[in-house]
């Protein structure tokens, strides 16, 4: 029950969160691919930019959270896959998750100049 | 909540429980199944969006060689589909929040409304701005 109602708020704060990152990212993307997406392009404007940095890292963290608890719900709902098996699982994607995107973080704002 | 039913799980042990299909031809429940949908293949892009951004670590050239397969019909049909996807996980999410977090009742339809323009919008806006 406890952990349950955990999930929910994790799932509730990361979704408040997200709502300001995703607003950000779409409106980005649809800035960007203007004129065609070209890698020096995406590199040049995010090199060694800390606000971009930041702004990814707690992007990534947020989904991070988010992700793990929306897909161990439909595992419960429509695969009937619930319990520690489950829970340990979905804490592994969120890892798997956490490490992927700020290793991609990483390469855009810390990796090689444009 | 659902979260109260998950240690017990009573609706699995529901005897003669049957599918009641009246209970989904509603507004609220395509709102749900499009918000479960929308997030369950975000969730399946998300490993491979890091991958790709992951690859500028070895250079712009490494990345820009990804970035070049990623311009084929396909792949850009894709990605306007993962774009109006993410807009309408966003819309949707915005009123599944204010639903559970104001004062306010109801399945707020003009929200599935906005919802459904909204992602059709910011879709369109993506597509117009593509450059090929």
């Amino acid at each position: 029950m406890k952990r349950a109602f955990d999930a929910w708020w994790v799932q509730r704060l990361s979704a408040m969160v997200l709502t300001l990152c995703v607003a950000i990212h779409l409106a980005t993307m649809v800035w960007v691919v203007h004129g065609g997406l070209r890698a020096v392009d995406v590199i040049a404007r995010l090199h060694g930019n800390l606000a971009w940095a930041m702004f990814y890292a707690i992007f990534v963290i947020a989904a991070a959270l988010h992700v793990p608890v929306g897909l161990r719900r439909i595992a419960d709902e429509w695969l009937n896959w619930r319990g520690a098996w489950a829970a340990r699982a979905s804490v592994l994607v969120g890892v798997g998750l956490v490490l992927a995107g700020l290793r991609a973080v990483y390469a855009l704002i810390a990796g090689v100049p444009a | 909540m659902n979260s109260t039913t998950s240690s017990s799980h009573p609706r699995a042990a529901t005897p003669g429980r049957k599918l009641d299909l009246r209970a989904r031809n509603h507004p609220a429940w395509w709102a749900f199944l499009v918000h479960r949908l929308s997030g369950l293949a975000l969730a399946f892009f998300l490993p491979a969006h890091f991958w790709a951004l992951g690859t500028a670590l070895n250079g712009a050239e490494r990345f820009e060689s990804f970035l070049a397969v990623t311009r084929s019909p396909g792949f850009v049909f894709a990605e306007w589909g993962l774009v109006t996807l993410l807009a309408a996980h966003l819309i949707g999410g915005v009123r599944l929040l204010l639903i559970e977090f104001r004062p306010w009742s109801g399945l707020r339809k003009d929200l599935i409304a906005l919802t459904a323009g909204g992602a059709f919008v910011i879709g369109m806006a993506f597509a117009l701005s593509l450059t090929l």
